[in-house]
């Protein structure tokens, strides 16, 4: 029972890491980019359910508007990233965009130090009541049902939007080739932009559903779930969208299994350690392909 | 290439991480606040220099601000009446942030470039031992308010505290429960990167077993862990009377809201005074917790009183523990230099030992093999006044045995 009991709560952290490794994944697929600022992407939604629910009190409507103004808020700044500090840089060397990246992550953190309305100090988030339900001796919270439902609804939606609609196909087209899809008509910098605000909108959303499970705000918040995040896009194979998923799944449970079954201490440890695993053995993911080098 | 290229990022990602799993999470690059200049150094001219590290910004800022706010009260005071030795007396503040890193920088800086004579300082456990064997070596006379550990005043007779001892804090927690409480079986949750958090948790489970408890089981974490969901799963199979949290407040607001969600609905929650400052930072899940504290706000002691109103009419806010042993520290430190007469460090230290006073903490007096305070400890209630509010109620006193 205490094995499916560290399960469920290795779901709902895992569908978390799923929600920001997409974030991480989309844009990899489309411009070959590891976006490192998307895990204070994360921070920054967090901080708008933190202002809007502590502005208005918390309640299914209040906590719909925070994640309707994060994530739209959020796409607009990931828009603005891209525009300004990615976009000049589509030609450069890989390495230069991946230093930006890591440049415009500093830039968010530290900014947000220096905003007087947001602060070094940590802040206690605005949570519902508590509420346990039980079934069959399973403890599970509404926090923990809110966070995996949410998780999943917005996959689905992602899921649709990628294969269903004329702009999800002409995604997966960019990815596939980006200059034969310029040369077959289609948009590539609206499409580049698109796919930046879908991922910047999905960890709007991981970043309140994580500070609901975990009620603090702080600016530096969104590193280390970001780290673990890029873990899951790797283990599931970048580029790919239901691997982020299941990468995101599998490293939750791996991380609460460690915990709850051999020792706090190795948490961690394990969690990078799957990374340098699939790193040696199949260097592109569980569900990666393996895309042959074209001369 | 693709191969190569993810290769290096992860080089790079492990060390970034690395790096920042050193600085616990936060880090800035410059030194802040420093009030007044630094052209006299140490006790000549006109003034005398005193150096404080605190955790200004960080996890734990509340206690860091409290605390430099209380020492430039007592400055502040002091100088009002004549200052120390004809002189007036001055404060650098310097920030630590909370990591022991910061913590050498700030004392490196206070000592060689302003020269101070005594730091007040560090406020945690770790962040102290840091810098108690350099304080030593350079004869600089250090008093921490509030480092617990047991191990800080270790590196020599220059290290003084202002705090009791995390292996009294422990044993009373572990005989209030106990013999208040009642409890039989206790969970404890701990940092095992902290030395504050590991000596008052190994104390309470030694006590609480040698006082008739029955079961103690542990668990731990890493600072900067957020998600507790796993080992509190497994603490709440052995069903435990009383979890004691062995760790500061924002850690203790995180972990209760989790507590409460894993169904662990009547366990009573116990703490050390890391919980200081909880009742602005939690809500009704510590409602009915109780923790150690080194004074209570809402006591009717004459010395408590002053304090506590000079220090609201100031700053608006009911001083917090780590802010009154601030400032008994200043009184404490300004007393002996009064006392010795002269700057010599050496005559400074003598003075020191010499303290039998009442401050607004109680009685202090140290040990002369330890140069730890002996007094009494105060145990406080969260309860709800009847505006909603968290208030810290008087839970009641442990004397020393």
């Amino acid at each position: 029972m205490e094995f499916v009991q560290q399960v469920l709560n290795g779901l709902s952290l895992g569908s978390v890491y799923a929600l920001i490794a997409l974030g991480y994944t989309m844009v990899y697929g489309i411009v070959k980019l590891i976006n490192f600022a998307h895990g204070d992407i994360l921070m920054i939604g967090a901080f708008g359910g933190f202002f809007i629910m502590g502005a208005f009190g918390v309640s299914p409507t209040t906590i719909l508007i925070s994640f309707i103004v994060s994530m739209g808020v959020c796409a607009i700044i990931g828009i603005i990233i891209e525009k300004t500090c990615y976009a000049p840089l589509r030609n450069a060397p890989r390495i230069n965009a991946l230093i930006t990246a890591i440049g415009v992550s500093y830039l968010l953190e530290n900014g947000g130090r220096v905003l007087p309305f947001m602060g070094p100090n940590p802040k206690q988030f605005p949570t519902f009541k508590i509420q346990n339900y039980n079934f069959l001796g399973i403890n599970i919270s509404q926090t923990q049902i809110m966070t995996i439902a949410i998780s999943i609804l917005l996959m689905a939606l992602l899921n649709y939007i990628i294969n269903y609609t004329k702009i999800g196909k002409a995604m997966r087209a960019t990815s596939f080739d980006m200059n034969a899809a310029c040369l077959m008509g289609i948009n590539i910098n609206r499409i580049i932009s698109f796919t930046f605000a879908l991922g910047a909108a999905l960890g709007a959303a991981a970043g309140i559903l994580f500070a609901s499970s975990y009620p603090q705000v702080e600016p530096y918040m969104g590193f280390m779930p970001g780290l673990k995040a890029f873990v899951a896009a790797v283990l599931g194979g970048i580029g790919s969208i239901p691997g982020a998923m299941l990468g995101g799944f599998l490293l939750g449970i791996a991380e609460t299994l460690t915990k709850g079954f051999i020792s706090s201490k190795l948490a961690d440890g394990v969690a990078f350690g799957i990374l340098i695993i699939i790193l040696v053995v199949k260097p592109t993911g569980i569900l990666g392909k393996n895309e042959r080098e074209k001369v | 290439m693709f191969k190569r290229l993810l290769a290096l990022l992860v080089v790079v990602v492990m060390s970034v991480s690395l790096l920042a799993g050193c600085g616990g999470g936060g880090n800035t690059n410059t030194p802040t606040n420093t009030t007044g200049a630094a052209e006299s150094t140490g006790a000549t001219g006109d003034t005398i220099t005193i150096g404080t590290i605190q955790p200004i910004s960080g996890a734990i800022s509340a206690y860091g601000t409290q605390s430099r706010d209380a020492i430039q009260m007592a400055v502040d005071e002091i100088n009002q009446k004549g200052g120390v030795l004809g002189k007036k007396l001055k404060v650098v503040v310097e920030d630590d942030e909370n990591t022991p890193e910061k913590t050498v920088n700030a004392f490196k800086k206070l000592v060689t470039q302003d020269k101070v004579i005594g730091i007040i300082g560090a406020l945690t456990s770790k962040c102290s031992l840091a810098i108690t064997k350099e304080a030593q070596q350079r004869k600089v006379i250090m008093i921490s308010p509030s480092s617990t550990n047991d191990t800080v005043t270790d590196a020599g007779d220059y290290i003084f505290k202002a705090c009791y001892n995390d292996s009294f804090q422990g044993p009373s927690v572990a005989k209030f429960a106990i013999e208040t409480l009642k409890a039989k079986t206790a969970a404890v949750m701990f940092d095992n990167t902290n030395d504050y958090s590991v000596g008052l948790k190994d104390s309470f489970k030694k006590k609480f077993m040698e006082l008739g408890g029955t079961k103690v089981v542990e668990e731990s974490y890493a600072t900067g862990d957020k998600d507790f969901n796993a080992q509190l799963t497994k603490l709440k199979a052995s069903n435990p009377d009383v979890l004691f949290i062995s760790d500061y407040y924002p850690t203790v607001s995180l972990m209760a809201k989790q507590i409460r969600n894993v169904g662990m609905d009547k366990v009573v929650l116990l703490g050390g005074d890391g919980w200081d400052e909880i009742t602005n930072n939690a809500g009704d899940e510590v409602v009915g917790s109780y923790y150690s504290n080194h004074y209570a706000p809402y006591s009717d002691d004459k010395e408590v009183k002053d304090f506590v109103s000079k220090y609201q009419t100031k700053f608006n806010v009911v001083p917090n523990a780590l802010a009154a042993l601030a400032y008994d520290s200043t009184y404490i430190l300004a007393d002996a230099i009064q006392k010795a007469g002269s700057t010599d460090p050496e005559k400074i230290k003598a003075a020191m030992l010499e303290t039998n006073k009442k401050f607004v903490t109680g009685s202090i007096k140290f040990d002369p093999n330890t140069r730890v305070p002996i007094k009494a400890i105060t145990m406080v209630k969260i309860e709800k006044d009847s505006s909603g509010k968290l208030i810290a109620a008087f839970g009641g006193t442990i004397n020393p045995q």
